[in-house]
């Protein structure tokens, strides 16, 4: 019953430990501001700017209003639809071998979900 | 088994809610953007990855073939290393932001070939419209994190596997040696690219320090998310592990 009570200190410990590092570092990220710039301006862009090296504009610039949400939305979309049409090859039950002649066998649906090879083409 | 239960749930609330904070900011990632690579340079590095890639899409069409639900856990990866891979994390001893790779994880669980190609689609999509990256340094990015991080992960975990190493262990010494990897191989990338007519070596050190206060930490992240996901299937999916040749079938007893 010790040792139980124990671990359960610890494990609360470790919770309380997890939530001050939590709150104590939240703060200063959410108001950070520019200040927390990625290391491709802080080191890349640094360094290409200081040997005459510097960043074009992207191909496609989506960081315009909503343009960036409306990517989000198409891709969400596409993908979507793509994840649903195809989704039946995941769950659909194969069919039974059907034996075409002795030593052969083929399937009529090789598409499925079993993890079993396709031995319709290697026949 | 209400107290155990309870815990989860707040420890989830709490990092989901830190996770959504962290996504106030706007992203920030440590691809080498658009432009800053001379053209040859950044045509090398595209000579040099796109093998890796058709071996990729080799084996792909090689495994789906065997068996086709293959596709979706692949899928599955490449939306795992888009997210992470665009996923800002504040440093605080260094006051900047980056990200984790994910390609330790991917290249685990579906091997460094597949990994590569998973990552280049992640890279394509987000050069192409997030701009993180960009497509002339498509080449060099896929280098760095695809190739570097899936085989520093995988080759990693495999050794570590090898040796009796358990689990845990070996998962998150993949995650932090395919971060560090990958910034190496960063480092290496943009020396040789911008350095002009200034000598390799102290440019190289100076980039490799300069990115130093950031990435050893996000290493150490990195590495423990890959064990947390590692360990998290191996006690809740072990037959995955087995069906991706991370385990043999006697192992997951």
């Amino acid at each position: 019953m010790r040792i139980q009570n124990s671990k359960f200190k610890i494990q609360n410990l470790g919770i309380i430990i997890l939530l001050l590092t939590a709150f104590c570092l939240l703060p200063p990220m959410i108001s950070a501001g520019e200040k927390w710039s990625g290391v491709d301006e802080s080191v890349i862009e640094k360094y290409a700017n200081d040997h005459g090296r510097e960043a074009k504009e992207p191909l496609i610039n989506t960081d315009q209003g909503d343009l960036l949400l409306f990517v989000f939305l198409l891709a969400g979309v596409v993908g979507g639809f793509v994840g649903g049409y195809y989704w039946r090859t995941l769950t659909e039950k194969r069919k039974p071998f059907v034996p075409l002649s002795p030593g052969r066998l083929c399937r009529k649906s090789v598409h499925g979900s079993t993890g079993s090879p396709r031995t319709d083409k290697a026949n | 088994m209400k107290i155990p239960n309870l815990k989860v749930l707040f420890i989830s609330l709490l990092l989901t809610v830190y996770c959504l904070l962290l996504t106030v900011s706007n992203a920030h990632a440590m691809h080498i953007s658009e432009g800053i690579l001379p053209l040859n340079w950044a045509v090398l590095w595209f000579v040099i990855a796109a093998p890796f890639v058709a071996y990729g899409l080799y084996r792909l069409k090689k495994v789906s073939f065997v068996d086709p639900s293959f596709k979706a856990l692949v899928g599955l990866m490449a939306a795992v290393v888009f997210i992470i891979s665009c996923m800002p994390v504040p440093v605080p001893t260094a006051g900047t932001c980056s990200h984790p790779c994910g390609t330790a994880i991917s290249g685990i669980l579906v091997g460094p070939g597949i990994s590569v190609l998973v990552a280049a689609v992640a890279l394509l999509i987000q050069a192409l419209f997030i701009a993180h990256g960009g497509l002339s340094t498509w080449g060099a990015n896929i280098l760095s994190m695809g190739i570097m991080g899936s085989f520093a992960g995988f080759l990693t975990f495999r050794v570590l596997r090898s040796m009796k190493v358990n689990m845990a262990v070996s998962g998150f010494m993949a995650g932090l040696l395919a971060d560090w990897a990958t910034y190496f191989t960063t480092a290496v990338e943009l020396a040789s690219g911008i350095k002009g007519d200034t000598p390799f070596m102290p440019l190289f050190w100076k980039i490799l320090i300069a990115f130093i206060p950031t990435q050893l930490p996000l290493g150490i992240l990195e590495g423990a998310m890959t064990a947390g996901m590692v360990v998290l299937l191996y006690k809740k999916r072990p037959d995955l592990l087995v069906k991706m040749k991370v385990l043999k079938p006697e192992e997951a007893l």
